[in-house]
């Protein structure tokens, strides 16, 4: 069989195929980082006070020293340290989380793993809570440890998970989601036990395990920040490799891809992640879970394309369960907002499972 | 030579599959590996991909030890074609292809117009080119083999291995797939490996066959030396005639039914039957 050569036109045609890809993901791209800038603005102006929006434009242009009008304090406080800080820690952690949760699935090959679903969050809770407990918090170097015993958390739990799903040295699909539950389950109720013993008051259990926003500011966007920054660094550098890791271990390393190597890297950046987000708003489910399934049908999936716009998606979403998770309720308290989540997120998830059945969930 | 084994032994944990393999394999040869199923076909590819670090000895691929050869050097060098290709997420098939590039691409550098060409040749020669959009997870069991065969051609290696590769493709895609190996072979020398159950199929096309049986090697030669009724009989324990084609000269087995014994029973033949 003797193969002509490739003619010039028909390089160029796929060439422009491939680049016509770029320029949807560049749309799909600014689309969604604009929808992400509109609503930190929204949830900045929603809220019990009544604030009108020039009172916040104001807030906004003192503080950044562009300014100098005379504000009402309250005001001021209420916009830059209260939803403001809100807004942007909301949107950290979704990406976190929705991050974490495009590692896990395209690595475990799972489409039901996400941080959550596998035992990692409630890990880096278990670990959180514990330090608490243990009254070790300590600043290293000016980096909170409160994420590091998070992270140890994440860890352990990761790594029971694996161990209980694993038969004949590969991972059980069907285990996987089965052991992480088992594994969640126990270390919710340790999460429950320690802090009954330390006779917090049940909204401390709440928080861990539900997860909120409700108190957090600056200081927990500076907790999360290095840790998940890290995470999303070594996400991104492994991005390719997590696209060849799809297909299977064997075909990696027949590819040339350091297998156990760049999965050891990835299972510590989704853990990362999944502990920088855990540390500052507790255990918040089906983001992970639900946003990477969005968008893999939005833009295929390509890992590097996918953790992009799955982080922007998740800050989206979590941005918007926050909001909501503060006006709900009539009486003006808050509903933790892992609450909204999955009263949202799972509905969302059995739809997409039954309409995409007939070509899987990927 | 490119790749040498010596007092090679290998298996899985306790299990030792094959024992004390001694052969060298020269660059522009054309290799089949042939036996019996369990007879180590396949783990030998796996170690020659340095997928199974062996037991005991040492193969080396280019004069350097496999098992510390660097992974993206190994992986320019040598491209494998695996036996299934389990793909459930859906990539279009070009960007399979294009992972063949993995190796040769810098480690956060963007496609080349030297990588799309090798992704697009690859896919012009197994011919797959239609098959650029359509997603992996849809096309069918051979072609998406043929889209992995693609993307083993895509990393332009020395050598190529293929597992089992044509076992589920149709006739005339079999022999489509063994025509380009040959063409590739004749023309850029191409190092072919090929594990294969396919006797005639093998006869065709391998220059030199390594027949595997009984955790060893049983022959390794020419294939005009080694694929003799009698060699193919006492390997597979079964009847088999081989004969010349009238017209394209090549060797051809033909097995016989169990009941009617070997032509020319050889003594190894009889020692089974009477045990």
């Amino acid at each position: 069989m003797k193969a002509e050569e490739l003619s010039p036109l028909e390089i160029r045609e796929a060439w422009d195929r491939r680049r016509a890809g770029s320029r949807r993901f560049g749309l799909t791209l600014a689309g969604l980082a604009l929808a992400l800038g509109l609503s930190v603005c929204l949830a900045t102006a929603i809220g019990r006070m009544d604030l009108g929006w020039g009172e916040i434009a104001r807030a906004f242009l003192n503080k950044i020293g562009l300014s100098s009008f005379t504000l009402d304090r309250t005001g001021e406080v209420v916009v830059f340290h209260l939803r403001f800080s809100r807004a942007v820690l909301a949107a950290l952690v979704g990406a976190c989380l929705a991050v974490a949760g495009v590692i896990f699935q395209g690595l475990l090959r799972n489409p039901l793993a996400d941080p959550f679903t596998i035992g990692v969050s409630t890990g880096a809770a278990f670990g959180a809570a514990l330090l608490v407990v243990l009254g070790v918090e300590a600043a290293l170097w000016g980096l909170s440890s409160l994420p590091l015993g998070a992270l140890a958390g994440a860890l352990g739990a990761l790594m029971a998970v694996l161990i209980l799903s694993r038969e004949e040295g590969r991972i059980r699909q069907e285990s996987l989601v089965l052991a992480g539950i088992v594994v969640s389950t126990f270390l919710s109720a340790f999460i429950s036990l320690i802090k009954s013993l330390d006779e917090e008051s049940l909204s401390a259990i709440v928080f861990w395990i539900m997860g909120s926003f409700s108190g957090r500011g600056w200081v927990h966007v500076g907790f999360l920040l290095p840790y998940g920054l890290a995470g999303l660094v070594l996400a991104a550098f492994n991005c390719r490799e997590l696209d060849i890791l799809a297909l299977g271990e064997e075909q990696s390393h027949y590819l040339g891809v350091e297998v156990s190597r760049t999965r050891l890297q990835l299972l510590l950046a989704a853990s990362l992640l999944t502990a920088a987000a855990v540390s500052v708003s507790g255990v918040i489910g089906f983001v992970g879970l639900v946003v990477p399934h969005l968008i893999r049908i939005l833009a295929g999936p390509s890992h590097g394309r996918l953790l992009v716009l799955a982080a922007l998606a998740g800050a989206l979403t979590l941005i918007w369960a926050d909001v909501l998770s503060r006006v709900i309720l009539p009486g003006g308290q808050e509903l933790p907002v892992g609450v909204v989540t999955a009263l949202l997120g799972g509905p969302f998830f059995f739809y997409l499972l039954k309409t995409r059945k007939g070509r899987g969930l990927w | 030579m490119v790749i040498r084994a010596t007092s090679l032994s290998l298996g899985y944990g306790a299990r030792t599959v094959l024992r004390n393999l001694d052969f060298q394999v020269q660059r522009g040869e054309f290799v089949g590996i042939l036996g019996p199923n369990g007879s180590g076909k396949s783990t030998l590819v796996n170690a020659l991909a340095g997928l199974l670090p062996p037991q005991e000895g040492v193969i080396q691929l280019n004069g350097h030890d496999l098992q510390a050869v660097d992974s993206r050097v190994r992986a320019q060098t040598l491209a494998v074609v695996p036996q299934s290709n389990d793909i459930r997420f859906p990539f279009p098939c070009l960007e399979v292809v294009l992972m063949g590039r993995y190796p040769r691409r810098r480690r956060l550098g963007t496609l080349t117009p030297e990588d799309l060409i090798a992704g697009l040749r690859a896919m012009r020669q197994t011919t797959t080119e239609h098959l650029q959009d359509r997603l992996v997870t849809e096309v069918s069991g051979g072609e998406r083999q043929r889209v992995v065969i693609a993307r083993a051609l895509a990393q332009e290696p020395d050598i190529l291995m293929l597992d089992e590769a044509t076992s589920n493709l149709d006739v005339r895609k079999k022999l489509e797939i063994f025509e380009l190996c040959q063409e590739l072979h004749r023309v850029k020398n191409l190092t072919v490996l090929c594990a294969i159950h396919d006797l005639n199929l093998a006869a065709m096309y391998c220059r030199r066959l390594i027949i595997l049986k009984d955790d060893g090697l049983a022959e390794d030669g020419p294939t005009e030396r080694v694929f003799t009724s009698e060699i193919l009989s006492a390997v597979f324990e079964t009847p088999m005639e081989v004969a010349r084609h009238p017209r394209t000269r090549r060797l051809y087995a033909v097995m016989l039914p169990l009941s009617a014994g070997a032509p020319d029973e050889p003594e190894i033949l009889k020692a089974v039957r009477l045990s």
